[in-house]
């Protein structure tokens, strides 16, 4: 095993640049456009790094790397300071938790994990926003972003597969 | 190493848990928006407007391409419509007139212009969770958190805070969003409760059957939020059984916004007064003032306003072409012109506080 191997990853590639690729989709997205007539969807984008950091390894830095990334959805978004942090936070900490169970499995697999991050965060928002607002937020809208945000597991399994053998200590 | 990762997420729970304990985004006082979020807004105004150029421009170009592909058939449909419009303009020109006749006989207040600051809506948050959308004017032109904010169809929402360059609207949609409403034709009132889907729901009617299918809703005023008789939408029973609102303003893109400068009740009372101050002292009282001059100051017939003002784009129903010529004088009584006997005096001086606030159609 040479000594690079050992080497921990450097913080900024396989945290700091997906975090601000993902706020810029989400500004992008965020953009009043109408296509056709239609709006454009709003995925969460930043589902993808909270889900990736947790299955790549367990990190000090990733919990507050997701927590800013929600503030910041939070501040852009217009919703509660704190919302969005929260969610991901959730389905941060229920991923790492089961990331035993995760490494290693199939594509469609990790694709059927990434739906139930989402929903655990979706839930988590709904369930927060009911407490915050004392009113129950439509479940149509709620299902129509958690579709919009699976979509982007692809992205994630790129994020994973870059970075999920880079530091054979977390194998 | 996993126990550190372990610390440090439960840390960023807390921190997260107690942000969002302590949020109050929906309130009317400016303190609570909090400065983070004034400085987000700052700094995501401008660059969410530089984002949405490109996309604006493709949609002024396509808009062109069809104008010019589309323009005979266009040519037609406006034709018929500048004929329709010029029948409704004349009953609105007398329907004016008879208003005016009434207001100043009345002796009714006359409804205060509200001013009102143009912004276009640079980015637009429309998730479950939270429908929001940010306007490129700030507390330069004087917007507070309260303000109402119209597209050119109907009522949007309201500014819930304010930074410099930069504006915050919370949409009738959002789920921390209330509006008293009421329902045009029974005058039914009801509370407009967002849900983050595209309808939002009726709450609290009451009454028997105060609402049917197709019925008109107007903001209601009640609570002095905001002004009565802005248009919402149109009610429909939802799939769910409850009473839903399809937004007017839904029916074409809101790029651009018009936010009412209006506070509350107190702030149109004070410009009225205004208003009549400057006006020209009333005439030395004859013999004729009983038989058709305006018997207070407040029944002076309204001067056409000078600013444009909210009351202008929110006709009632039908809503009738707006003249694109000046709007008339109103008539001036004229003794000669109407010889009827004097009334008794009560009826000639009403008491201004014989009107209750409620009746003032704001």
């Amino acid at each position: 095993m040479s000594l690079s191997a050992a080497r921990p990853l450097d913080p900024w590639r396989w945290l700091g640049f997906p975090m601000l690729q993902c706020l810029g989709w989400t500004l992008l997205f965020g953009i009043p456009l109408r296509v056709f007539g239609l709006q454009l969807p709003e995925p969460v984008f930043c589902m993808v790094p909270a889900f990736a950091w947790a299955v790549i390894r367990p990190s000090i830095m990733a919990p507050f790397g997701v927590l800013l990334m929600g503030l910041i959805l939070d501040i852009f978004w217009g919703s509660p300071v704190g919302l969005w942090a929260l969610s991901l936070l959730t389905a941060y900490g229920v991923v790492l938790l089961s990331r035993n169970w995760m490494v290693g499995q199939s594509r469609p697999m990790m694709w059927a994990w990434f739906a139930a991050a989402c929903a655990i965060a979706s839930l988590a928002g709904f369930l927060f926003t009911r407490l915050d607002a004392r009113a129950s937020p439509s479940l149509i809208a709620v299902a129509w972003q958690f579709l919009a945000t699976i979509l982007l597991y692809p992205f994630a399994h790129r994020l994973i597969d870059r970075f999920e053998d880079a530091d054979v200590r977390f194998r | 190493m996993a126990w550190t990762a372990a610390v440090a997420l439960i840390v960023a729970v807390v921190v997260a848990v107690a942000l969002l304990m302590s949020d109050r985004r929906e309130t009317f006082q400016s303190e609570a928006y909090g400065v983070t979020r004034q400085v987000g807004d700052a700094v995501a105004a401008p660059v969410s407007g530089a984002l949405a150029a490109p996309g604006r421009w493709t949609g002024l170009g396509m808009e062109n391409i069809r104008d010019y592909l589309f323009a005979v058939s266009e040519n037609r449909k406006l034709k018929a419509e500048l004929k329709e419009a010029r029948q409704w303009r004349d009953v609105a020109i007398a329907l004016r007139d008879t208003n005016d006749r009434y207001k100043s006989l009345l002796g009714l207040k006359t409804e205060p212009p509200i001013p009102m600051v143009a912004a276009r809506t640079v980015s637009d948050s429309r998730g479950p969770f939270a429908n929001t959308r940010l306007a490129n004017a700030g507390i330069e032109k004087n917007i507070q958190p309260g303000n109402p904010v119209m597209s050119e169809s109907g009522l949007v929402g309201r500014i819930i805070g304010v930074t410099r360059g930069a504006s915050r609207i919370l949409l009738l949609t959002d789920i921390a969003s209330r509006t008293p409403v009421m329902i045009d034709r029974t005058n039914a009132r009801a509370i407009l409760t967002g849900d983050g889907g595209p309808n939002p729901k009726l709450e609290y009617l009451r009454g028997k059957e105060p609402v049917k299918q197709g019925d008109r809703v107007l903001t209601s005023g009640d609570g002095g939020v905001l002004p009565r008789g802005l248009p919402v939408g149109v009610a429909v029973k939802g799939l769910d059984g409850r009473w839903r609102v399809i937004l007017a303003s839904d029916a074409a893109p809101i790029d651009f916004v018009r936010i009412l400068l209006f506070q509350d009740f107190s702030q149109l009372e004070k410009a009225q007064k205004e208003e009549l101050d400057k006006m020209p002292p009333p005439p030395p009282s004859g013999p004729v003032e009983g038989v058709g001059a305006p018997p207070t100051p407040g029944a002076l017939p309204a001067k056409p306003p000078t600013t444009f003002t909210a009351t202008t784009v929110t006709p009632p129903k039908p809503a009738p072409a707006r003249p694109t010529t000046p709007k008339p004088a109103p008539p001036k009584p004229k003794p000669a012109v109407k010889p009827a006997p004097p009334p008794p005096p009560a009826a000639v001086t009403p008491a201004p506080t014989a009107i209750a606030p409620a009746e003032v159609p704001f």
